[in-house]
């Protein structure tokens, strides 16, 4: 990301010739003189970022210095200032709570689950999706594959409920054959597989975008070369296409790494009491009912923290194995 | 003649070097795509001929139909003839028409003004924003501030604390990046102001992103329906989708403790699911707009951050 921010000091602020007095060598002070020349030049950008910059102000930055309330003991009627100051007492009941580290493993679970099965998935779709030639036919299947991603996670679980529901298609169609009928979405074991499942249903079709923009863009040569070469379509696929398209992966991948501790958070609360805390508990789930519900907000804002660290940590690390690998990764 | 007939229909083809598919390659393809559209489309088709059921065969089946045999509006009858459901809609579709214009008004005028080449403050103003993609606010301290600005159980808490997604404001300055530099030095040299520029020039060149990005806020807007949970008390002004989240889904096996009595509980099948369809409905009708512009919007300018 910050690739865009270097290009732009690349450019020199000859670039805009609005502000002759810009470029022109300053006398005592030129740094100084030259930001007022670009302050007084550029007040009307700066105006116009104001109602973003606010935005992000109060409500990234404002958050951000909110979190606060984890070192605090938070009383609402007392608000930030007038709570007390209990240094690390909430992080000390946070990690000493067996319910925390029961969500932390549920959520390692999923995310490994999620990892292993949907990760791949978007990209096997995409192969095949780019190995069709009739190119209306490939609209056509992009067009509805795609369409799932735009439904909203109550509409997703509504559509799972009509049909693997205990009054769904599914076990009408069981039942009709005089069959077992089988106890899917409010089974806690089978809980972690279906969350996996619907995230493969709702954002497989969407994830084939990223793919399929890296498969155009292999040069077609190579596939000609090695197929003059001998190589078959397996060949040509390990030799070729995986090696063009592996900057895209090792990206993709770090960027999930560094989200292992969210997994689905709308999603999993709207079936969280189907299944229980116990199958359906997250780390996500747990802040809300800590803090939200329960009005526990020092003991949640300090889960929620944890989370936030933890994440931006494994962003690093993960970026750092990727440049390891001699892959660029999210950002140098 | 024959020639370009073929290519329109094929587009790329097949080329020379590559070999013939094995028969059995095309067919396991052709299953393949046709399962992948059949698991997308079925729970549609199944929620949608449950909605058009007669209530009766619903109940006499089980609780669905994968084919209404006596097709009936009734169920939307009942929902949009007033009632919680006729509310809510009315609701999400006001916080999804106002909530777009104003997201895409912040985030046209930053990404704008980020856009200029060095412009007062870029830089550091860009790491600023960037830096919320890798530490986004918890819930307990974004519900704090939205509790601190005053702005629990209003609709601008739906609205205010989303105004502007990060992704697509990098996405927009992005496409305004890569507008060619020419026009604005020719436009400057006519004594253009930067809003003149923004008017004249930016804004019409970048239609498709602008489609795009707007599509976005309008879409997250409708879908959205947990800041409503944790913002809005009063259920009379809760959106579609939470209402549908609190008395159609915990109707099912889904039952929320805490959800309490309504009509909704007790409606039948085809009621609730006349419910999921209108939530499901604009999503439909704006995705064919959406869709157009996906590969010339989000991808030139999603690739290049």
């Amino acid at each position: 990301m910050s690739v865009q921010t270097r290009a732009e000091t690349a450019e020199p602020d000859a670039a805009r010739p609005a502000g002759g007095a810009v470029g022109r060598p300053g006398p005592a002070t030129p740094s100084r003189r030259a930001r007022y020349q670009r302050w007084r030049r550029d007040r009307i950008l700066v105006a116009l970022m104001v109602p973003g910059l606010l935005y992000y102000a109060i409500f990234h930055y404002g958050a951000l210095f909110g979190s606060v309330l984890a070192f605090l003991d938070y009383v609402p009627f007392l608000g930030l200032s007038g709570s007390r100051w209990i240094g690390l007492d909430n992080f000390q009941r946070l990690f000493g709570d067996a319910d925390f580290w029961r969500a932390t493993v549920n959520t390692l679970e999923i995310a490994v689950l999620q990892i292993v099965f949907f990760f791949p998935a978007p990209l096997a779709l995409a192969l095949l999706l780019h190995s069709l030639t009739h190119t209306r036919i490939k609209r056509f299947v992009q067009s509805v594959v795609y369409l799932p991603h735009f439904v909203s996670w109550v509409i997703v679980i509504a559509l799972f409920q009509q049909v693997l529901g205990a009054t769904g298609v599914l076990n009408g169609f069981l039942a009709d054959g005089g069959l077992h009928t089988v106890h899917i979405l409010g089974n806690p074991d089978a809980f972690k597989p279906m969350v996996v499942a619907q995230v493969i249903w709702k954002d497989t079709g969407w994830g084939t975008i990223i793919f399929l923009a890296a498969l155009t863009q292999v040069d077609e040569q190579l596939y000609e070369a090695a197929a003059l070469d001998g190589a078959r379509p397996w060949r040509r696929f390990w030799h070729v296409t995986l090696p063009a398209i592996r900057p895209v992966i090792v990206l993709l991948l770090v960027l999930r790494l560094g989200e292992i501790l969210s997994v689905g958070f709308e999603q999993i609360l709207l079936q969280r009491d189907a299944v229980g805390a116990r199958a359906a508990e997250v780390i996500d789930t747990f802040v809300y009912f800590h803090g939200i519900q329960d009005g526990d907000f020092g003991l949640a804002a300090a889960a929620g923290l944890f989370k936030g660290v933890v994440g931006v940590v494994l962003v690093y690390a993960a970026n750092k194995i990727s440049h390891r690998l001699g892959e660029s990764g999210v950002y140098r | 003649m024959k020639l370009q007939r073929r290519d329109s229909r094929r587009g790329a083809g097949r080329p020379a070097w590559q070999e013939a598919p094995h028969p059995l390659t095309s067919t396991a393809k052709a299953v393949a795509i046709v399962v992948v559209l059949a698991l997308v489309a079925v729970p549609f088709l199944v929620v949608i001929s449950t909605s058009l059921a007669d209530p009766a065969d619903v109940v006499a089946n089980g609780g669905w139909a994968i084919w209404p045999e006596h097709p009936t509006l009734a169920a939307y009858k009942e929902i949009l003839s007033g009632g919680i459901v006729g509310r809510a809609t009315v609701v999400s579709l006001g916080v999804t028409v106002v909530g777009t214009a104003l997201s895409l008004a912040a985030t046209v005028l930053l990404a704008y003004a980020l856009s200029r080449p060095a412009v007062f403050g870029g830089k550091p103003i860009m790491l600023v924003v960037l830096f919320t993609f890798l530490f986004p606010p918890g819930i307990i301290p974004a519900y704090l501030v939205v509790k601190e600005t005053g702005l629990l159980n209003s609709y601008a808490a739906l609205i205010a604390p989303v105004l502007v997604n990060t992704f697509n404001l990098v996405v927009m300055r992005g496409f305004f990046q890569s507008l060619p530099a020419e026009l604005y030095e020719a436009a400057r040299m006519d004594g253009a102001s930067e809003l003149t520029m923004l008017w004249r020039i930016t804004i019409p060149l970048s239609r498709a992103v602008l489609a795009v990005v707007g599509l976005f806020y309008a879409v997250s807007y409708w879908n959205s329906w947990f800041n409503a949970l944790i913002y809005i008390d009063e259920p009379a002004r809760w959106p579609l989708q939470l209402v549908l989240r609190t008395y159609v889904l915990a109707g099912g096996q889904l039952a929320d403790p805490s959800a309490g009595e309504a009509g909704l509980l007790s409606a039948p099948q085809t009621v609730r699911m006349a419910v999921v369809v209108l939530a499901t409905i604009p999503i439909v009708l704006v995705y064919p707009f959406l869709q157009r512009f996906f590969v010339k919007g989000v991808l030139s300018g999603a690739i290049k951050s």
